[in-house]
């Protein structure tokens, strides 16, 4: 019996209930994995939507990224779920009035817009991979070039139309993705610590910043591997994009919780105590993870730093970074549930680390999409300078 | 040529006729069944059983914290009866208790699945009190038993993806355990803690009033054993039932009325310190 579940730990008063947390590492990656699907696509529009050259260098990878952990969104959410093979209920049968119900449309389409996005960005390779290959490899391919082979300067204009209108849509598709995780959370009266208004735009702008430092990190790991330079101008592009989205998202994070704070509703001292306990950790790792790259990259922008030093300073900041949003989602999941709604105890989650909700499979989760991104871009080769237009 | 083509033209007429007639019919069939699912066909009176139409009732709950006297037999006997994990994490109902002692201006508050309770009681499957406060000066102290409130707008319905719990006509919210998915959503977003996972079949669980005991004109089980009378429940469309006495005759209050859940559940004799 113990086996199936793990019971946490309290003090004060807790519903009896509730010492067993519904939702635990697994929803903590969800967020997370979703946040950087939104944050690379948001990178790879940068250039196909608002043109701006410097991102070019990673546009296309940024695009394979998104798509790479795209697929693996519904991974945690399934793992989760009691009846995984009931999943699809929630597509024949969507309550209207749930956000969850919203998921599997949302997903689907986001998936979908993705791959197709992916397929015109990259038709003129795959249509040179189809002429060059035969049998099935070739027909492969022609299924990948969606049947055409024609690479004329007609239907290269038509295939940059639907590259600019499927990133334009997709825009606001990652958006909603992302912005629903955060929904499910802010929308719930019953939880103190998720009730807030600006959850969704929370969400949305940390995915943002996740996804360009996960991209800096990528970048500048494969340029060590295929021993190419690091495009500077790129590189300046991230790092200022990079720090304005972090003073947006420090911003609305400190909105909140000010608000929080100020308005001192019943129970505010179990809120004090949830962050000088439990949680205190995590909320060090989050502030620490973010304070330290916006010193960073302020200095840098304001000495305008080139070269070695600015990859170092952006690699630094991006990992911390990236650290720091992981946080994040963990202060918000669990934090939300070791603050009992009683709102006169605190619960203490310890993940596990073996069994379908335990670290290992959260962990597997999250590595999983660089192996299929590295497969990708085996397939679409994104850093091909022959092929890079659009 | 015009021949054929004026051919092919009314076959088509007839094979969109045709089609219609078949949309009207499935239309007609999917109605037909869609009416019995929702229990609106001819045979009114019949649902959810042959003998009980649960548009004839209205079921509603009270709580008398002047009389518990926290003996948990409500607890042990909704056990017994749902087959609820025997254990001090899963509960349709539970006991709460509120001790302020001399000089202090906050109770203490427990409930039997307290680890000290649990030691007193010497297995999970057994519930009581523990005598803590015997050389302590109580100055006020009162039990609170609690369940499911069987809300009028359930937050659990409303986040439920596949819309597997629902609130009955008669006013029960249920789930159906063959159609949950076990998201959990539902156990978050209940702000009583009325909901609880069931690890053996994977799907939620909750209070469900005993249904299967309530059509067919039972108490239920925790209502039956309670030997106090600090539980009520009836029907709130009969005038003379226990429940409309209950509501008549007290002050009654609801938990967290700020949430607007609009609970069915009607307690007296609770303090502000209840939550």
């Amino acid at each position: 019996m113990q086996e199936l579940y793990h019971v946490a730990p309290y003090t004060g008063y807790v519903y009896p209930n509730e010492t067993v947390f519904p939702w635990g590492v697994l929803i903590v990656i969800y967020p997370y994995i979703t946040g950087l699907v939104a944050g690379s696509f948001t990178v790879s529009t940068f250039y196909h939507v608002f043109g701006m050259k410097r991102f070019e260098p990673v546009a296309r990878f940024a695009l394979l990224t998104a798509l790479s952990f795209m697929i693996f969104v519904p991974t945690p959410l399934l793992f989760h779920l009691g009846h995984p093979e009931r999943a699809l209920n929630a597509l024949w049968t969507p309550h209207l009035t749930s956000a969850m119900a919203a998921f599997g449309y949302t997903a689907g389409f986001y998936i979908l817009l993705l791959m197709l996005e992916t397929g015109f960005i990259f038709r003129q390779h795959i249509v040179a991979r189809a002429q060059a290959t035969t049998g099935v490899v070739r027909g492969f391919y022609r299924i990948l070039a969606f049947g055409s082979d024609d690479v004329s300067e007609n239907a290269l204009a038509y295939d940059r139309k639907w590259i600019r209108a499927l990133a334009l849509i997709g825009m606001p598709g990652a958006h909603i993705l992302h912005g629903y995780a955060g929904f499910v959370f802010g929308s719930l009266k019953a939880r103190e610590w998720w009730a807030s208004d600006l959850m969704p735009a929370i969400f949305l702008s940390s995915a943002v910043i996740s996804g360009i430092a996960l991209l800096v990190l990528l970048y500048v790991a494969v340029a060590k591997v295929r021993k190419f330079a690091l495009d500077n101008e790129c590189m300046r592009g991230l790092a200022y994009t990079l720090f304005g989205f972090l003073i947006f998202t420090l911003v609305l994070e400190l909105l909140e919780f000010v608000n929080l704070i100020y308005k001192g509703r019943e129970g505010i001292e179990t809120v004090m105590a949830l962050i000088a306990g439990p949680l205190a950790l995590g909320l060090n790792i989050q502030l620490v993870g973010s304070v330290i790259p916006l010193v960073v990259l302020t200095v840098m922008i304001w000495r305008k730093t080139q070269g070695t030093p600015l990859v170092v300073g952006l690699t630094v900041s991006a990992a911390l970074i990236m650290i720091a949003v992981l946080a994040m989602r963990w202060n918000v999941v669990i934090g939300g549930q070791e603050l009992s709604k009683t709102m006169k105890g605190l619960l203490t989650y310890h993940a596990p680390i073996w069994g379908r909700e335990g670290i290992v499979v959260a962990a597997s989760v999250f590595i999983a999409p660089f192996f299929v991104l590295w497969a990708l871009t085996r397939l679409f080769p994104p850093w091909d300078a022959g092929s890079q237009r659009a | 040529m015009k021949n054929k083509t004026h051919k092919t033209a009314s076959g088509r007429r007839v094979f969109l006729g045709k089609l219609g007639k078949v949309a009207v019919y499935a239309g007609a069939l999917l109605g037909a069944a869609r009416g019995l699912a929702k229990g609106e066909s001819s045979a009114a009176g019949s649902f959810p059983t042959a003998d009980y139409d649960w548009t004839k009732h209205r079921w509603g709950y009270g709580v008398d914290a002047t009389r518990c006297i926290g003996c948990l037999r409500c607890v042990e006997a909704c056990k017994i009866e749902n087959g609820v994990s025997n254990d001090a994490h899963h509960f349709r109902t539970w006991v709460e208790r509120y001790v302020y002692l001399k000089g202090e201006d906050k109770p203490r508050i427990d409930s039997h699945s307290d680890p000290q309770n649990i030691a007193a009681a010497g297995s999970q499957g057994e519930y009581r009190f523990d005598n803590r406060y015997k050389d302590a000066e109580v100055e006020k102290a009162f039990f609170v038993p609690k369940l499911c409130n069987h809300c009028e707008h359930p937050s659990c319905v409303q986040v439920c993806p596949v819309g597997a719990t629902f609130k009955t006509k008669d006013g029960a919210v249920l789930i159906d355990h063959t159609y949950c998915i076990g998201c959990q959503y539902c156990v978050q977003a209940c702000p009583y803690g009325a909901r609880t996972f069931n690890y053996e079949q994977q799907v939620t669980d909750k209070c469900t009033w005993c249904y299967h005991r309530i059509t067919k004109g039972l108490q239920p089980a925790c209502v039956e054993v309670c030997p106090v009378n600090a539980r009520i429940f009836g029907d709130l469309m009969d005038p003379g039932s226990a429940i409309r006495k209950f509501i008549r005759e007290n002050r009654v209050q609801v938990l967290k009325p700020e949430t607007g859940n609009a609970p069915t559940c009607f307690y007296i004799g609770i303090d502000k310190e209840v939550s």
